[in-house]
């Protein structure tokens, strides 16, 4: 018998009990269609979890100078300037695991919009990576600054919504100037709100502004990270700084830093921030930085390097125990349900032949061989799991849609819980089918043709 | 050597329920020429119907031999029989055994679906629409069991029978389920085959009303042969009778 006509014999068959196939497809059909559903909806909140626990910075790795020892006295992480915003670009350019970097200056003074003054806990100086560094691209209002206002070094600055609170007195602050240790900075963008990091520090009593301005133009001194040197005072009314000056006119001097190992870089940054491309991802990224910094900074293999590199493991390790622990939760439920419709599938296929006894009878007196029978039902029983799952697909898909829809939940397609759920049908109707089908090519023609 | 169409010699058969051991057929011998039409009669636990099935290929003697159009299928396995089931012989039941729910066309395309030498679709079709018209029922090929009198679904089972063209036909009460009138019919259409296309026919039946519209009747009892008679005139009689 050709597959064709088996296909078809059981085409046929299966239309000749409409209603009870459709029954039986139904435990396949929910199976199928509350694995889909879940999947989807699993993984949209497994990504949002995700980027949630990212945006609390579990990706992030922090690259900082190394320290400065003088005859047995360390100065601590971040006493000698080694790193670059070179640095940085090599980082972006070179680890394939590293998703955007950022250099950073920081500074801590005053700012003053009219009367009123305010010293944030972070003014941080960088690059418009930034904001991707620390997913915290949703700007309420404004723009971020750009490459070119980096370049040129120009005076304008995002503000976090304490900033706002202090300073501004809860009005848009877009357009108005704000002084930051004298200099004047217009306000160009406003940062989301993020609430007070793992260490209790209200990350939006923030200023961000490029990092060629903080250092060029308000702290004036490449020490003023650190916080060792009197940075703040050495900075001249940097309006005279020319755009593109940064290159041009290197600062020569830096105040408080004693003994140094090699003549300092040009352009140093305090510290640079890293985002791997996910939590996996974070080893190999710490990896191939160390990797590139110790050939940048010609360090020779057995010397101790002149940076560090921290990573934020624990947020990391939840995130990823989560996102297993809930990929595990949902394959399992999605099993359990996929064997109650294949049980489904055999009891009622068990019924059909029991039913059809007679018609086996027939066929078998007509010439069906057994295999024919076999195939028949194990046939009958794939092609009604297929059909299970093919409706239960559209469903799984349809309500997490919905769910998208009503609910606003995050959902996400997921193409491998596609694919799989296609063959787990199929397979289910041939494991669960196989049994009853195995009975029917074993009857005797001669009883079954007497079956009542 | 040229043998009869049907050929058995001494075919024994029994059964075995627990320790006991049941000789339903014990001995028989016996030949159908192609093209007869023969009634097998008996009583009830004569062993008519295992005679039948052994005929019919379904079940396999304990001893003896079967032959059927040359060749010997006593010893053949399930598939073998299956293979000469399709391909040599048809059957018609005292219940008609329709699948339900499915037209008459499709009834008799049926048993195509286990021909070794594939059929195309189109001629598939064809034949069973000849078969069809040929059994008076060319207007209601697409009717279902359940829209067909017992008598024309007879003659779609009949016709599903013939559908291989096998050289002979078992016909086991084929109208123990229809009135008298119907049975007339089911039987000159049975008797007109065998006429016309020179299909032997062996009938199983009780009724001796039956067994006088064919030309040979054998009877058994106890698993034995108790007569092989010719019931000529009857035949010829009954035939007349149809056809004016």
């Amino acid at each position: 018998m050709r597959i064709t006509k088996t296909f078809s014999t059981a085409f046929r068959a299966l239309r000749r009990n409409k209603t009870r196939s459709a029954l039986t497809v139904l435990g396949i059909v929910i199976g199928i269609a509350a694995v889909i559903a879940m999947m989807e909806i699993g993984k949209g909140s497994a990504s949002s979890i995700a980027k949630t626990i990212a945006s609390m910075g579990a990706n992030n790795l922090l690259v900082m100078p190394g320290t400065a020892a003088s005859g047995g006295v360390s100065f601590g992480a971040g006493s000698v300037f080694t790193l670059t915003a070179e640095d940085c670009e090599a980082i972006l350019k070179d680890c394939p695991s590293v998703a955007t970097a950022a250099p950073i200056v920081r500074s801590r003074t005053q700012i003053i919009f009219q009367d009123r003054n305010w010293v944030p806990t972070f003014i941080y100086g960088t690059t418009p990576s930034y904001l991707e560094v620390r997913e915290w691209t949703n700007l309420p209002e404004g723009e971020m600054f750009t490459e070119a206002d980096v370049r040129s070094a120009s005076r304008v600055c995002l503000v976090g919504q304490t900033i706002i609170k202090q300073v501004f007195d809860g009005r848009s602050p877009i357009g108005q100037e704000l002084r930051i240790q004298s200099v004047s900075f217009r306000v160009i963008g406003v940062l989301a709100a993020k609430g007070a990091n793992t260490f209790g520090m209200d990350q939006d009593d923030v200023v961000v502004a490029p990092w060629t301005t903080i250092k060029y133009r308000v702290s004036g001194s490449s020490g003023s990270g650190s916080g060792t040197g009197g940075s703040a005072a050495a900075t001249s009314t940097s309006n005279s700084i020319f755009p593109g000056a940064a290159s041009v006119l290197p600062t020569t001097t830096v105040i408080g830093l004693g003994d140094r190992p090699r003549p300092m870089r040009f352009a140093n940054v305090d510290q640079l921030m890293v985002a791997a491309r996910s939590g996996p991802e974070i080893k190999p990224a710490m990896a191939q930085i160390t990797q590139l910094l110790r050939e940048r900074h010609r360090i020779r293999p057995g010397e101790p390097e002149d940076f560090s590199i921290r990573d934020m493991t624990e947020s990391a390790s939840t995130l990823s125990s989560t996102t297993t622990m809930m990929t595990n939760l949902l394959l399992t439920v999605a099993l359990i349900s996929l064997i109650v419709g294949g049980v489904g599938i055999m009891n009622i296929m068990l019924v059909s032949v029991t039913e059809r006894t007679k018609e086996i009878g027939l066929r078998m007196a007509v010439g069906a061989r057994a295999r024919d029978i076999l195939a028949q039902f194990l046939v009958e029983a794939t092609v009604l799991c297929l059909i299970g799952g093919i409706v239960g697909l559209l469903l799984g898909r349809g309500s997490a849609l919905l769910v998208k829809k009503f609910l606003g939940w995050g959902v996400e397609a997921s193409v491998e819980a596609i694919i799989a759920s296609i063959f787990v049908s199929a397979a289910v109707g041939i494991v669960f089918g196989f049994y009853p089908a195995w009975k029917a090519s074993r009857l005797d023609p001669i009883e079954a043709l007497r079956y009542e | 050597m040229d043998r009869p169409l049907i050929q058995l010699e001494d075919i024994k058969r029994t059964f075995h329920v627990g320790e006991i051991t049941i000789p339903v057929l014990r001995g028989i011998s016996l030949s159908i020429a192609a093209g007869d039409l023969v009634s097998l009669t008996g009583a009830s636990g004569s062993g008519k119907t295992t005679l039948m099935n052994i005929l019919g290929c379904l079940d396999r003697p304990t001893s003896g031999e079967y032959w059927l159009g040359g060749e010997e299928t006593s010893r053949l396995s399930n598939d073998g029989r299956a293979m000469i089931r399709n391909r040599k012989i048809g059957f018609v039941f005292q219940s008609f055994n329709l699948l339900s729910r499915t037209s008459a066309l499709e009834q008799v395309m049926m048993p195509l679906a286990y021909t070794a030498s594939g059929m195309s679709h189109r001629d598939a079709v064809a034949r069973a629409k000849e078969l069809l018209t040929r059994v008076g029922l060319g207007s209601r090929m697409d009717h279902t069991p359940s829209q067909l009198s017992g008598g024309q679904q007879q003659r779609v089972a009949i016709a599903r029978a013939l559908v291989n063209r096998p050289p002979v036909l078992f016909a086991d009460e084929p109208t123990g389920n229809l009135d008298s009138k119907t049975t007339v019919e089911v039987l000159a259409m049975l008797q007109q085959l065998n006429r016309d296309e020179g299909i032997t026919i062996v009938i199983v039946t009780h009724d001796p009303n039956v067994s006088a519209h064919t030309r040979r009747n054998i009877r058994l009892r106890d698993g034995m042969i108790e007569s092989d008679s010719v019931i000529e005139p009857i035949w010829a009689a009954a035939s007349q009778g149809v056809g004016a």
